[in-house]
């Protein structure tokens, strides 16, 4: 890895810089809650003002950048000698700014199955190599519980990382690309007095990580809680409606469907993201379902994300983030739910 | 056209109002990139908003509205008789829509006060499924355009049709939108069976439940969390009352 400082005014310019030749996606403010708690959003920008840095939190994550909502993924046209074949895969070149460490260490956890699976996406594939990440630090965002997963720091997945050390912004190089596109501005060499700041200022952040979650041990304690009445309190009050995926910056989970023209002359094949909380989700021919049950399937959500990931990677897929604790309407979220598991005494 | 080597069978169909507003017929002509696609998948014999011909001889007859009068049984009924298939088109057809309001109200009295003294004969609204044999229901108010065509392709070439289970909440969340009750409005969509892309929530209105429940909808918790965040059990009752899709369905009966 390789360090280096910039100025503030010299990061609006590096912005600037990326403008000219590719999208850029990045936090913006989009509304207030009624107790006056800003919205953002990751969404295009056309300039440096619309980007606001100092969020707290996106509602929901950058994945759809990755793993869209909805995507074609083949479209056949269909004419008297046979048919065609039209695949198109994302070439334009983006860069998305001011993601926070959690929301790369999803992309990371993502690409173990997206790319480094048994059978990697190249759709995936295609916009994760054509995206600049630009990831930033930042003060804890309330909810989350990153620190007790470990997803607070990183030191891959991205091109650029930028810590705010004042009047600089101390900047980690992790590509190539990054640094060719970093050398657009005068650079610094970090000095011992920027080495302090950054030490402080990472300090400083980390102190105010004040939630935590026991995650220490947690897929053999899910295993020993299967039968736990924790699932059925929890899985309960699930509305089975699949917003916590859709906020999720890991849950890849789809359903695939074709798609007719009227004229009979072309069809398609579309990927629709999906969540194992839908009623569906598990349902196979012959209208068997293997997750009959809310509690059934809230179970499983945090069997895949807790226990079933960490068993194939080595790691949990969720990042803490509690994107889908805010989101839910009904109050399920993962520091509560697994603090009842922990009080359970098998 | 043939499709994957099927030959489409061109049903004959009749398209059919009873009490309602009509706007269902009328999305039957929307969506004009595909209309002349969708019109000559079939064979209209009976379509009073589309042609004048009317005919007495149809495979699959669409129905639009629900039924108020003793005149529409008898015509419904006889529709059922020749017709292979029926198809619930829209909310009213399918659950009564908003005209099972009328169900709550003293029906004579509103006779009285639109018609004066030449009351029209009326009676309280059942939805086509009361009355005859449904085969396919397509709910929505009005009722989805691309769902319609799904439903053609699907008895015109047998190409699957599952309508979604899941609630209008996948759809809102998959557009981006915050939610209706982070700005401190009602909405039905934990409840309501999605597949209309979810237009109201991404509208800033709240969802009106126009597509009826979703499957196995989790009521007690959708009461909980609308009174916990202010909303009284009037104001959830006369919601879930409104499109008729939630028929039984109250605060005090969750
Ligand atoms: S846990 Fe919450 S957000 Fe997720 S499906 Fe259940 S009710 Fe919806
Ligand atoms: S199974 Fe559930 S928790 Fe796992 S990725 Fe799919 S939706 Fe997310
Ligand atoms: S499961 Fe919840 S807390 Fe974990 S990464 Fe997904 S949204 Fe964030
Ligand atoms: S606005 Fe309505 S449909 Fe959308 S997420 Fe909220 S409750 Fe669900
Ligand atoms: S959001 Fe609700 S009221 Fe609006 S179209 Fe969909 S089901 Fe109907």
């Amino acid at each position: 890895m390789l360090y280096k400082t910039i100025t503030k005014s010299d990061f609006e310019h590096l912005i600037d810089f990326i403008l000219e030749q590719n999208e850029i996606i990045a936090p913006r403010k989009v509304g207030e809650k009624p107790d006056g708690t800003p919205i953002h959003q990751f969404l295009p920008i056309e300039a440096f003002s619309e980007m606001d840095l100092d969020y707290s939190k996106t509602e929901y994550s950058a994945k759809t950048y990755f793993l869209p909502f909805r995507e074609n993924l083949s479209t056949w046209s269909f004419g008297d000698g046979g048919w065609k074949q039209d695949i198109q895969y994302r070439q334009k070149p983006r860069a998305i700014i001011g993601l926070h460490a959690c929301d790369i260490h999803a992309l990371l956890k993502l690409d173990k199955v997206m790319l480094k699976g048994p059978f990697p996406s190249p759709y995936y594939k295609a916009r994760r190599e054509n995206t600049v990440i630009i990831g930033m630090d930042h003060e804890p965002c309330g909810s989350g519980f990153c620190a007790s997963l470990g997803t607070d720091i990183l030191t891959h997945g991205f091109d650029l990382f930028l810590t705010d050390i004042g009047d600089r912004y101390f900047v980690a190089v992790d590509s190539d690309r990054g640094f060719r596109i970093l050398s657009q501005v005068p650079l610094a060499e970090v000095t011992d007095e920027d080495r302090r700041r950054y030490v402080r200022a990472r300090a400083a952040i980390s102190e105010k990580q004040t939630i935590k979650v026991h995650t220490r041990n947690l897929p053999t304690l899910l295993d020993l809680t299967f039968n736990s009445a924790v699932w059925e309190k929890w899985g309960s009050k699930c509305l089975s409606c699949g917003a916590c995926a859709m906020v999720c910056p890991t849950c890849y989970c789809y359903g695939v469907k074709e798609r007719v023209c009227m004229d009979l002359a072309s069809a398609s094949k579309v990927k629709q993201l999906h969540s194992c909380n839908l009623v569906d989700f598990a349902e196979v021919a012959g209208g068997h379902n293997f997750r009959p049950t809310r509690e059934h399937r809230l179970k499983y959500r945090y069997y895949h994300q807790h226990r079933g990931f960490a068993e194939a990677y080595d790691e949990p897929m969720c990042v803490g983030c509690n994107r889908c604790g805010d989101t839910c309407l009904a109050g399920i979220n993962p520091p509560d739910v697994i603090a009842d598991l922990e009080q359970e005494n098998p | 056209m043939r499709y994957l080597g099927i030959e489409p069978v061109k049903p004959r169909v009749g398209i059919f109002d009873f009490s309602g507003c009509e706007g269902c017929q009328l999305q039957l002509l929307n969506k004009e990139e595909s209309l002349g696609a969708f019109l000559s998948a079939l064979e209209i014999v009976h379509f009073r908003e589309g042609s004048s011909e009317a005919s007495d001889d149809y495979d699959i007859a669409f129905i639009d509205g629900c039924v108020t009068r003793e005149d529409e049984v008898v015509r419904l009924k006889k529709i059922r008789s020749i017709a292979k298939l029926v198809v619930a088109m829209g909310s009213c057809a399918s659950f009564g829509g908003v005209l099972r309001h009328r169900n709550y109200i003293d029906l004579d009295a509103a006779n009285r006060e639109v018609y004066g003294d030449k009351p029209k004969e009326t009676g309280k609204t059942r939805a086509i499924h009361e009355v005859v044999k449904v085969d396919v229901t397509i709910p929505g108010c009005p009722v989805s355009k691309t769902q319609v065509e799904r439903i053609v392709q699907h008895l015109v070439l047998g190409v699957p049709f599952h309508d979604v289970v899941y609630p209008v909440c996948v759809e809102c969340k998959q557009k981006f939108n915050t939610c209706m009750f982070e700005k401190g409005t009602l909405c039905l969509g934990p409840i309501t069976r999605g597949g209309c892309g979810a237009p109201c929530p991404t509208g800033g209105l709240g969802c009106w439940g126009c597509r009826g429940a979703t499957v196995d909808p989790n009521l007690k918790e959708f009461k909980d969390l609308a009174l916990k965040r202010g909303f009284s059990e009037a104001e959830i009752d006369e919601r879930l009352a409104f499109f008729g899709g939630f028929e039984g369905i109250t605060c005090a009966s969750i």
